[in-house]
């Protein structure tokens, strides 16, 4: 083991019991496990296989008595949709979006904050802050303190330079939404890459500099590097968050102008169409979806560990 | 012990680098401040817009040095005849403050079995907790309407106490056993031998090396549960509103209303914004599942 690792991620640790002498022994180390399991499997894994059922029933609440199995028609009648496929399509374009912008600004900041300045305590108080509102009362300062186009501080800022009066969410919507949800999220990439840089190895990077190595080459083969784990990291954190948002998309826009997402779309067809068994099914295809991108997402998590477990 | 990853203690953001550092120009901390006042720039117009009248609230340009005033405050709390926050307030306190406690109380034993103790073969567990936060919500929200719908249920609070302790139990775990991790193992066999027993040693070993952790873990519980909109919303009505459930009361707008909203989104906020501060560097560590100090 060598003491000069530095291992930022934390793996999940493999000590194992030496020798597990019984069974009975085993579940007793088991035992303090279950109940968050078995919480956790009652309440988040028994909805979903009741939503599996409920997506091959045409079923309609405001009519419970015309309620038919229907196989697979509403899937069909979902992958058919226009607009389903369209909210599929925003959800990609709107987390792809946000998580990058995100990133890209968070690591701009990130590497301002490195340095030593005046007041940096302070800046980066600031800097986190957004991220502290909560996300309805972002989306609602945004919708109407920012973004309105008679007296919003947008506006208002423009009219100083004499610039154009957009009517910024009928315009651009998504870009609305967007916008606001970056503003949210690039302080979480700060944060993380942030704690990327301060674990460098500032001896690797004074010798480089002292063998006439330019600070973009420093920066590109060395600190990139290093934050890469940091980059996938706030990367598969935000997609997870950025995927599932409803509050900016509800807010903002209420889901109109093309800005309506998954999670949107879904709420709509059972809260306001009623319609059980399309939901349910466009539910289905969301954790689909879900799936496939976590499968994803949990190989790079667990190669991570794996790369950490094998150099320690 | 054998392979356990050794992570570096954090240092603060505060403490700079050691080694030399050629002194580069005051232009890039002018800069990092111009984006530190940009990105707060909206909350401090949101701070100074809920202490004007709605009239000086909503002028274009926008006016600094008008009269500063607390009516939109006034409003707000209920003066001019609108609905009281006080219950969503209520209710979001009591629900992320139980639920947290719940969390606490399911994670930390989960925790404890899969880093301290742990049993072969069984990190598959951990990545089941965490695979559950990457299903989405919405999949199973219309079987737990439902549900709620036929036992009398909707409208509870307690529904919302226990969905948001499914939502933050995995995050839970996943930070707890990174910090419990860190308790060397060493220590606690140390302990067995001098004949401590169990709760004295959870006691007296694991919780001072843990505490930091586990308040971590709790801040972090408690911000998304206060920031919780999509269960709430479906699942709450006029009982068990919370408060994001009541800033969607601002959504349509109608009339002059700017001060009042900014004053309620700033009162809304306070809890997670005086939370956040005073944990500034736990923070990151939380956000991150304990991957990152």
């Amino acid at each position: 083991m060598t003491a000069t690792t530095t291992a930022p991620i934390a793996a999940p640790s493999v000590r194992t019991e030496k020798r597990p002498s019984g069974r009975m022994r085993a579940w007793a180390t088991r035992a303090p496990l279950l109940p968050a399991l078995i919480f956790m499997i009652a309440v988040t894994q028994l909805p979903f296989v009741a939503t599996l059922v409920i997506s091959f029933f045409d079923w309609n609440s405001l009519y419970p008595d015309a309620r038919s199995f229907t196989g697979f028609g509403n899937y069909t009648e979902v992958l058919t949709d226009a607009a389903l496929r369209k909210s599929v399509w925003t959800t990609i374009l709107l987390t792809v979006t946000v998580v990058l912008a995100s990133l890209i600004l968070g690591l701009g900041l990130a590497l301002l904050l490195d340095r030593k300045f005046r007041g940096r305590g302070v800046v980066r108080t600031l800097l986190i802050a957004p991220f502290l509102v909560v996300p309805v009362a972002a989306a609602l300062l945004w919708k109407h303190v920012l973004y309105n186009p008679e007296y919003g501080l947008l506006n208002g800022l423009l009219h100083y330079v004499g610039g154009p009066q957009p009517d910024w969410i009928s315009n651009t919507p998504l870009l609305a939404v967007e916008m606001s949800l970056v503003w949210q999220w690039t302080p979480f990439m700060m944060l993380i890459l942030l704690a990327g840089l301060q674990s460098r190895d500032h001896q690797q990077i004074e010798a480089a500099k002292v063998d006439g190595a330019s600070d973009w080459q420093v920066f590109r083969y060395l600190t990139l590097p290093h934050l890469r784990r940091y980059l996938e990291l706030g990367a598969l954190l935000g997609s997870i968050y950025i995927v599932q948002n409803f509050d900016a998309v509800f807010t903002i826009t209420s889901g109109g102008l093309g800005t309506a997402n998954l999670p949107y779309t879904v709420y709509q067809s059972f809260y306001q169409a009623h319609e059980n068994g399309l939901a349910s099914a466009a539910g289905v295809l969301v954790v689909i979806g879900s799936i496939i991108i976590a499968t994803f997402a949990l190989r790079v998590v667990s190669s991570l560990f794996r790369e950490e477990v094998g150099r320690a | 012990m054998s392979a356990t990853a050794i992570r570096v203690r954090p240092r603060s953001a505060e403490s700079g680098h050691p080694g030399p550092r050629r002194p580069r120009g005051r232009g890039l901390g002018l800069v990092a401040w111009l984006a530190g006042i940009v990105f707060f720039l909206p909350i401090a117009w949101m701070a100074l817009t809920s202490f004007h009248s709605e009239e000086d609230a909503a002028t274009n340009p926008p006016s600094f040095g008008a009269a500063l005033t607390l009516d939109g405050y006034r409003e707000f709390f209920g003066a001019g005849g609108g609905a009281s926050p006080w219950p969503s307030l209520i209710n979001s306190t009591v629900a992320s403050l139980v639920s947290t406690l719940l969390v606490l109380l399911l994670a930390l034993p989960a925790a404890y079995a899969l880093s301290i103790r742990p049993v072969k073969k069984w990190t598959d567990v951990l990545f089941f907790f965490l695979s559950t936060k990457m299903l989405p919500v919405v999949a199973g929200l219309l079987p737990i309407y439902l549900f709620a719908k036929n036992t009398g249920m909707l409208d509870n609070i307690w529904l919302l106490v226990i969905l948001y302790t499914s939502m933050n139990l995995p995050i839970a775990v996943w930070m707890m056993q990174s910090f419990l991790s860190e308790v060397p193992v060493a220590i606690i066999e140390a302990a067995q031998i001098d004949g401590a027993k169990l709760p004295t040693i959870l006691a007296r070993v694991v919780a001072p090396i843990a505490l930091p952790g586990i308040a971590a873990t709790a801040l972090i519980c408690f911000i998304f549960s206060w920031n919780e909109l999509l269960f709430a919303r479906v699942l709450t009505g006029v009982v068990a509103e919370t408060a994001p459930v009541f800033l969607t009361g601002f959504i349509t707008s109608q009339g002059l209303f700017l001060a009042k909203v900014c004053a309620a989104s700033l009162v809304i906020s306070l809890p997670v914004l005086a939370a956040g501060f005073a944990a500034q560097d736990k923070l990151v560590q939380g956000l991150s599942l304990g991957a990152v100090k």
